[in-house]
C-alpha cells in the first residue's frame, strides 16, 4: 500500500530532474525495484500512472527493473542468490548479508 | 499539497490541521523546514547529481537519457536523520512502535505511561489514518500526545513525524514513543529518526508472522510478544514464533507482556528507563564536549591577549 507514497517520491525526483534541465516532458523513467524490497511492482505501476497526472511525467512509460536478491556469505566468501531477506548460505549454513534486491531507485529520466 | 516542497501530499494532517500548503506556512511547518536544511529550498543535497551524465538516445532526436540513480526513499531519509539529529542533541529517546491492527499497542502505550508516571516524561505521538481516539486515551492516561492522520497513507513518515515533533514540543531527556499505523509492512521502509523500531506481537496472531513479515522483524531492535495473559486459552506456539522471529533477526530482544495484567511490564520499562539514561548521557557528553572547547578557546584568546 505504501506503493503511492513511493510513487509521489519518484514523480517528484522526476520532475526535480526535468525542471533543471528545462525539458518540454519525460518519455519514460528507469525504476529499479529489488525483489526484496516489499514493494508490488503491479501496484507501483498503477499508482506512477496516477501520481504523474498533471505534472511532466503524465504519459510517461515507467519502466520497471526487476533487480533479483544476492547475499554475501563471510564465511565461504562467495556471492549466492537469496529469494527471502533471511535466506542463509546453503553451503554452511552461515548468515547471508543482502548486498542486493532491497533497491528502490531512480535510475535514469529520459527527457526531451 | 505545500507548492513549496511538495510536503503533505498524502493528505496528513496533524491535530487535524492539514500541513499547510506553501503560501500559509505556520512557525511549526517553517521551523520544519529549517531544520531539514532551509525552506528558501536550497536543497543542494536534494539534487541528484551535480552534472549527470547525460546520453543521446539513439533513433530519437531531441530526447535525451539523464542517469542519476536516486534513492526514491532519499528525502524521507533526510527528514529522519533531522529529526534524529534533534532528538540525540535534546537525549530524547525516540521508539517506533509498529504491528498489525489489533495487536494492542495502545493499551500497551497506557500501561507503559501509567508504570513511568512519575519517574520520566513521556510524549507521545498517533499515528492512524482517522480519528483523534488514541491521542485521547494516551492523554487520559497522563502524556503529552499528539495525533497524526495519514488519511489514505498507510504510514507515517519523517516529515509528518518532524512537525509533530515540533507541535509536541518534547521535553529534554523524555521518552517519545511513536504509535505508526497498524500494518506490518509499510511502516518498515520508512525510517521516522528513532533509536529504535519496536514491534509488537500479539499471541493471538499466527507464529509465522515473522516469516510472512521479515523485514518488519528485521527493522525492529525490539519485540514484544503481547496478550499472554491469554496463552492458556491458545495453541500458540511461543518457541515456534521465538524461532521463527530469530530466523529473521538473531539480535532481536523479546520480551513477553501483558497489557491486561502488567505481567513482564518491569521488564519492558526497565529497558525504556536504561535507553532514556543513555540518550541523556550522550547528550550530555556532547554538551561536556561544547563546553570543554569553549574553555579551551577562551584559554587561547586569554592567553593571545596578555
Amino acid at each position: 500500500m505504501h506503493e503511492m507514497s513511493l510513487a509521489e517520491s519518484v514523480v517528484r525526483i522526476v520532475e526535480e530532474v526535468a525542471q533543471r534541465e528545462r525539458a518540454r516532458r519525460v518519455r519514460s523513467v528507469g525504476v529499479e525495484i529489488g525483489r526484496l524490497a516489499a514493494v508490488e511492482a503491479h501496484a507501483l505501476a498503477f499508482c506512477l500512472d496516477a501520481a504523474s497526472r498533471g505534472t511532466l511525467a503524465e504519459g510517461a512509460e515507467f519502466r520497471l527493473i526487476d533487480v533479483a536478491g544476492s547475499g554475501w556469505c563471510a564465511g565461504c566468501a562467495r556471492e549466492l542468490p537469496m529469494t527471502t531477506s533471511y535466506d542463509g548460505c546453503p553451503g554452511c549454513g552461515g548468515p547471508l548479508r543482502l548486498t542486493r534486491g532491497n533497491e528502490m531507485r531512480v535510475s535514469d529520466v529520459e527527457i526531451e | 499539497m505545500c507548492d513549496v516542497c511538495g510536503c503533505g501530499s498524502g493528505q496528513a494532517s496533524v491535530e487535524g490541521r492539514d500541513i499547510p500548503a506553501g503560501d500559509a506556512h505556520d512557525p511549526v511547518h517553517v521551523r520544519a523546514h529549517r531544520r531539514a536544511g532551509g525552506h528558501a529550498h536550497d536543497h543542494s543535497q536534494d539534487r541528484p547529481h551535480d552534472h549527470p551524465q547525460d546520453t543521446q538516445v539513439p533513433g530519437r532526436q531531441q530526447a535525451r537519457l539523464v542517469r542519476i540513480e536516486q534513492d526514491i526513499l532519499a528525502s524521507n531519509d533526510r527528514y529522519a536523520a533531522d529529526n534524529r539529529r534533534w532528538l540525540t542533541q535534546r537525549g530524547v529517546f525516540a521508539l517506533n512502535l509498529v504491528s498489525s491492527p489489533g495487536s494492542g499497542k495502545t493499551s500497551l502505550l497506557v500501561r507503559t505511561i501509567e508504570a513511568l508516571a512519575d519517574r520520566l516524561p513521556v510524549a507521545v505521538i498517533e499515528g492512524d489514518q482517522q480519528t483523534s481516539i488514541d491521542a485521547e486515551r494516551i492523554r487520559a492516561a497522563g502524556a503529552t500526545a499528539i495525533q497524526i492522520n495519514t488519511g489514505r497513507g498507510c504510514h507515517l513518515d519523517a516529515h509528518t513525524v518532524g512537525h509533530a515533533i515540533e507541535a509536541l514540543a518534547v521535553p529534554e531527556g523524555a521518552l517519545l514513543l511513536v504509535e505508526n499505523v497498524g500494518n506490518l509492512v509499510c511502516p518498515s521502509a520508512f525510517d521516522l529518526g528513532e533509536a529504535h523500531k519496536v514491534v509488537v506481537l500479539s499471541v493471538t496472531e499466527g507464529e509465522d508472522k515473522p516469516l510472512k513479515y521479515p523485514d518488519m522483524f528485521r527493522a525492529a531492535s525490539v519485540m514484544l510478544l503481547n496478550k499472554v495473559d491469554l496463552l492458556p486459552h491458545l495453541r500458540f506456539d511461543v518457541e515456534a514464533v521465538l524461532a521463527n522471529a530469530h530466523r529473521v533477526n538473531p539480535e532481536l530482544r523479546v520480551i513477553r507482556v501483558s497489557a491486561l495484567t502488567g505481567e513482564g511490564l518491569e521488564q519492558w520499562v526497565g529497558w525504556l528507563e536504561e535507553g532514556v539514561r543513555q540518550a541523556r548521557h550522550r547528550a550530555g557528553a556532547n554538551v561536556a564536549a561544547l563546553q570543554a572547547r569553549v574553555a579551551a578557546l577562551e584559554a587561547r584568546l586569554a592567553a593571545a591577549g596578555r
